[in-house]
């Protein structure tokens, strides 16, 4: 562990180094659809990865235990885990995606910016305290509570792990087109370089470096987007209305920007979409791990609120942000796309917001926009990256290969490799999916998280007839039907593998798998004889003391 | 040690208050919020045009903008209002729980 903290400056020192030459050296291939090297933004991206590299190496030498390494030894404040929870949940895709959502189709994108927040509520009202109350380090924890250890931790590892390989997607997507932008970098080195220094963080800082990352980055966005729909809104007088109505004069699709129905026609689609974005938040497992984060429940609800409000704040400014990208970046040539034409931005419509932090504040509030959209994506896979880890290292390998056989310093150390493991899974699917959407790759993955961990995690939690059967089968069955229905549906079917028709028709399949893992959970565990069934059962009221009371919670302070 | 201190907790009647207060409270909000969000999601879904309804005569601003945003405030609002009740509440509830276990 000392040898690899002294490693870190001089990566550091490296990197500060590597940057700026490639971002040089990309800028001398001459391609039309770059831009000139933005010298305020590399300025501001080196400070920000001094800046966490520093905080990294902090982190480092307090990261001793595995509950240093998993939950920030369960010393950070509600306040800061709402902070951290708010920078864990406003990714790239929702702010660069969103506000392209708005740019594209107006009103649309605010459905997917309430479909987002509306889970929060839930996890409040019935999982936040419980959760705190009963787990450890993982959802996991949780889930297996009172159940047989093994089957239950591969499922839940199994399900983390493909929810985690997800949404890195989005993000390393997100992360390429950014950097490619900005620095003139090929796409493929730009999601190298994410990926190199994403493992950094988690393998040498765990989760506390992880958090402060996060908190540091939160209050980068909100003031960065509070900045950017302030400046809208001055053009336009702070009238909404005059903004709106410029809006509607120079979109191609006029006042149907105005209302829903371009984007979500279908009334299955849309429920499905509502479903997967509603309780797929309650499934992620790297929401779910910030909760472990913090001392007590009391702690743990006051990070809902705090997150919640943030979250909320930052969606509305997005719509503005969306709007002010119609009115002031659509309507100047400088960023538009001169080959595709139309409303095609350069770079890529996810790019709306960077182009109006361009239009608003110049180079340098863009260099800062930049930087900060950057940040983003660090502290969002940074976190992905050590729910996946811990997913390997403390449900797969400590409690299911081990069998509790293990010590803290082999988990750590496992735990490290699958980060860089996890690292390198992310950069290669990266540069696979260049071309998609972003924000629909996030949408799918919440299909997943919401028929796969969030059945098993209410039901672990509410139902006492629950058995290993019935979770373990329960769960798999409704993982396996939001992934075949998605890699069968349009977006991967078709768009993906280029196949002319989709044999699944809808895009969004969690109005189907999430009910099914639910009926498959309960039939499962109804049909499940056994005595360890009947075990279970009488478990429940236990578990429920320790859920209820907070009664012998990990690391709980008052009792 | 958690199996007798577990049965006294399950027969002291504070604990069955605290149980159904708080799974009533949650689930009522939790409904609360269900019903405001599929009901957004249901009038999108078949009824698309009546959030394209002009705020005023002649405006372009829709009443499908306050409503968005309106929902965004419940989902914040409805948060305040549980970790308030769950704080104060429920949390002198269950330290009475313990304490008159012990």
């Amino acid at each position: 562990m000392k040898r690899l903290t002294s490693f870190l400056p001089a990566v550091s020192a490296g990197l500060l180094a590597l940057v700026p030459s490639l971002a040089l050296a990309a800028g001398d291939l001459g391609q039309t659809q770059q831009q000139p090297t933005n010298w305020s933004a590399i300025g501001m991206f080196i400070v920000f990865v001094g800046m966490t590299l520093g905080i990294t190496y902090w982190a480092a030498r307090r990261t001793k235990s595995a509950a240093d390494f998993y939950a920030a030894g369960g010393g950070i404040t509600g306040f800061q885990n709402g902070l951290a929870i708010a920078g864990d949940y406003m990714s790239a895709a929702s702010f660069l995606g969103i506000s392209a959502l708005v740019y594209g189709s107006g009103f649309d994108g605010l459905i997917y910016s309430v479909g987002w927040l509306v889970g929060w509520p839930i996890i409040l009202f019935l999982i936040a305290e419980r959760l705190r109350n009963l787990g450890k380090y993982t959802f996991a924890d949780v889930a297996s509570y009172r159940l047989s250890q093994t089957p239950v931790r591969s499922f839940a590892a199994t399900g983390s792990l493909v929810v985690v390989i997800f949404y890195l997607i989005g993000q390393m997507v997100g992360a390429g087109q950014l950097i490619k932008l900005l620095f003139g970098l090929d796409y493929v080195y730009a999601v190298v370089i994410v990926g190199v220094l994403m493992m950094i963080y988690v393998t040498f800082g765990g989760m506390k470096a992880t958090t402060w990352v996060q908190i540091i980055k939160a209050c980068l966005l909100l003031s960065g987007a509070t900045f950017i729909a302030i400046a809208v809104l001055a053009h336009f007088g702070f009238s909404f209305e005059a903004l709106f109505a410029k809006a509607v004069e120079v979109h191609p699709k006029h006042m149907a920007i105005m209302a829903p129905g371009t984007l979500v026609s279908d009334p299955i689609e849309a429920v499905s979409l509502a479903m997967a974005l509603m309780f797929g938040t309650a499934g992620l497992p790297h929401i779910l791990m910030r909760f472990f984060t913090v001392a007590d429940a009391k702690a743990a609800r006051k990070s809902v609120f705090y997150a919640t409000s943030f979250i909320g704040y930052f969606y509305i400014l997005t719509f503005i942000i969306g709007f002010g990208a119609i009115t002031l970046v659509s309507t100047n040539p400088e960023y538009l796309d001169v080959v595709k034409g139309g409303l095609n931005l350069r770079g890529g419509n996810n790019m709306a917001a960077i182009h109006l932090a361009h239009a608003v504040g110049g180079d340098l509030f863009l260099g800062f926009i930049s930087a900060v959209a950057f940040a983003t994506i660090l502290a969002v896979v940074s976190g992905l990256t050590l729910a996946g880890a811990s997913a390997i290292s403390h449900d797969l390998y400590a409690n299911v290969f081990a069998r509790g056989r293990s010590n803290e310093v082999t988990e750590i150390r496992v735990s490290k490799m699958a980060s860089i493991g996890l690292g390198v899974i992310a950069v290669l699917l990266g540069i696979v999916f260049e071309k998609q959407n972003v924000a629909y790759m996030v949408g799918l993955t919440f299909a997943i998280a919401a028929s796969t961990n969030f059945p098993v995690l209410v039901m672990s939690m509410f139902w006492r007839g629950l058995s290993t059967r019935g979770a373990v089968f329960g769960g798999f069955i409704g993982l396996a039907a939001a992934v075949i229905l998605t890699v069968l549906g349009p977006t991967v079917w078709k768009d993906v593998l280029g196949n002319p028709v989709a044999i699944f028709p809808f895009k969004y399949p969690a109005i189907f798998s999430m009910p099914l893992a639910f009926f498959s959970i309960w039939f499962f565990s109804i049909t499940d004889g056994s005595d360890s069934a009947k075990a279970e059962r009488e478990g429940f009221d236990a578990q429920l003391v320790r859920s209820e009371t907070g009664l012998g919670a990990e690391g709980a302070h008052a009792h | 040690m958690t199996n007798d201190l577990h049965a006294k907790i399950r027969s002291n009647p504070k604990y069955a208050e605290l149980v159904r207060k708080r799974s009533t409270f949650a689930w009522l909000l939790s409904a609360v919020i269900l019903i405001i969000y599929y009901g957004f999601i249901m009038v999108i879904a078949f009824a698309p045009k009546i959030l394209g309804t002009p705020l005023s005569e002649g405006s372009v601003t829709t009443i499908g903008l306050p409503i968005g945003v309106g929902v965004i405030l419940s989902a914040i609002a409805l948060t305040g209002i549980y970790v308030y009740r769950a704080n104060t509440e429920f949390d002198d509830l269950t330290k009475q729980l313990i304490e008159g276990t012990k």
